[in-house]
């Protein structure tokens, strides 16, 4: 416990690290998926044909693999990202966009048919109905699967730990290779670093599913 | 729902829209890809030279790409392997009638599902050592990838099992078996062969988190591919940097296409046979897909 505690800055300021590449990629991928999603069921061929391809893509890619190219390959291409903290951010939005988009896009398909039809019956256009009928139902069914993807988005900033990002997993490495004989409480307490943020997500999204549940 | 659903059969006008937003689109999508060859180009990144050493032998690229895919298909292959076994007999413990099993069981599910998978790697990597089990990268990474896996597997067989209708287990008792010829001879069978695309489509999962070996200093596909980059540095600065990012990439996803497909095929067919046919449609939920010790709480 002293040992803890002598660190506790370090493992603070660590688990804000993470906390806010949780909140900020999640944010990110939201609505950059909400966009790829809205592509997908467009009446427009090249933006569909672009968003399934980016899924295709970023789904069977390795988040390590995207990591590492926004890290390492993108100044090819004369992008530089402006801190490792923005690099983290923008691979895991990207890399998470991919998911949000197929959770949101199966919500959309459960929307029943007759929703849109009578949409389309008193005249909204397509972006109307989808907008004010398709979507708001989407997102309401959608709550439980968006939210494991948020809490497997918090887990898997973890990698970012790889690509010099001071999180709670490079402050587990940093504690551990420093006091062999104290590794049991360092991983302890980043564990706990990371189930303070999942499990009261859990909890919330569990609580909002049973709010805005629509019953059919 | 379809999504032609969505929009109207299209008249002349909404026709002539959809022309005009179909032509727009196109343009677009290329002028980001023309901007992105464009930059390509101009700093000569294009040149078939600087990509021919990926398939020259004499460089020695394919060849240690090669064993780079070899390494990540071997951890692959391990973490499976186990990680199929454990996950049923944990699904098994878990569905079992007698508490003292269940509840342990449960926990141990719970738990591997709750942390981080490179977390669990790191521990079998730093603390197995410190209380006498010898540790490689190799066995941390494969050891990792199981203990994740089994816990997501048990919960996928678990479904799997509970989908078997409740007639086949009446039946089965009704014939006087007892509850482990129940479960080894009538329920795991059918559950294992409902569960052939999931457990393929957990397969490219496992695929993809392997690239964590990176991470620990296992020399897997894409660890092979920086220590290249950082060979040829040294000796012709940054020339071929970027196509060897871009191989290790595609091997990826070439490669998890193929197996996604490989799911795809093995779903239709034991859908479309007449043993499995009224089997419900179990897909991998989204956050599991998402690797990297994804699953509810």
């Amino acid at each position: 416990m002293q040992f803890l505690s002598d660190n506790a800055d370090l493992l603070w300021s660590a688990f804000l690290t993470t906390l806010s590449l949780a909140v900020v990629s999640g944010v990110c991928a939201l609505v950059l998926g909400t966009v790829l999603a809205a592509m997908r069921v467009s009446p427009v061929a090249p933006l569909r044909g672009l968003a399934t391809f980016y899924v295709e893509v970023f789904r069977n890619t390795p988040l390590t693999v995207v990591f590492f190219f926004l890290a390492f390959g993108i100044v090819q291409i004369d992008l530089q990202f402006p801190s490792r903290f923005i690099t983290a951010v923008a691979a895991l939005s990207l890399y998470t966009a991919a998911f949000v988009c197929e959770a949101l896009r199966s919500g959309i398909n459960a929307v029943p048919p007759g929703q849109a039809e009578a949409a389309r019956a008193l005249g909204l256009t397509f972006g109307q109905s989808l907008r004010q009928v398709v979507l708001p139902q989407a997102f309401r069914t959608v709550v439980p699967p968006l939210g494991n993807v948020w809490i497997a988005l918090a887990k898997n900033t973890s990698i970012a730990a790889g690509f010099a990002v001071t999180d709670l997993t490079a402050a587990l490495q940093r504690l551990a290779n420093a006091n062999a004989d104290q590794l049991l409480a360092v991983f302890a307490a980043v564990v706990l670093g990371y189930l303070v943020i999942t499990l009261p997500s859990a909890w919330l999204i569990r609580a909002i599913e049973t709010r805005v549940a629509i019953v059919r | 729902m379809s999504t032609s659903v969505l929009f109207d059969l299209p008249g002349p006008s909404a026709r002539r829209r959809q022309r005009i937003g179909t032509a727009v689109g196109a343009l677009v999508v290329l002028g980001l890809i023309g901007l992105v060859l464009w930059r390509l180009g101009a700093n000569g990144q294009l040149q078939p030279d600087r990509w021919a050493v990926l398939f020259d032998p004499a460089s020695g690229v394919p060849q240690a790409l090669g064993d780079g895919l070899v390494n990540t298909l071997a951890v692959a292959a391990v973490g499976m392997v186990a990680a199929t076994v454990l996950g049923a007999l944990l699904a098994v413990g878990r569905l079992s009638d007698h508490a003292w099993v269940r509840i342990p069981v449960g926990v141990v599910i719970e738990f591997f599902r709750a942390v981080p998978l490179l977390i669990l790697i790191l521990f079998c990597l730093l603390f197995l050592p410190t209380v006498g089990v010898p540790m490689t990268a190799f066995r941390a990474l494969a050891l990792g990838l199981t203990l994740y896996n089994m816990a997501v597997l048990a919960e996928i067989f678990r479904a799997g099992i509970l989908s078997v209708d409740r007639g086949q287990r009446e039946a089965a008792f009704a014939l006087g078996m007892r509850k482990t010829q129940v479960m080894t001879l009538v329920l795991l069978p059918q559950a294992v062969r409902r569960m052939l695309p999931v457990l393929v489509a957990q397969l490219v999962v496992l695929l993809k988190d392997s690239s964590l070996g990176f991470i620990v200093g296992y020399v897997e596909l894409l660890r092979t591919a920086r220590s290249l980059v950082e060979f040829f540095n040294f000796q012709f600065g940054s020339q071929y940097t970027f196509q060897l990012y871009v191989a290790a990439g595609l091997i990826y996803i070439v490669l998890n296409v193929v197996l996604s497909q490989l799911a795809r095929t093995i779903e239709k067919r034991t859908r479309s046979s007449s043993k499995t046919a009224a089997a419900k449609e179990i897909e991998l939920p989204a956050d599991v897909q998402m690797g990297g010790g994804g699953g509810p709480v």
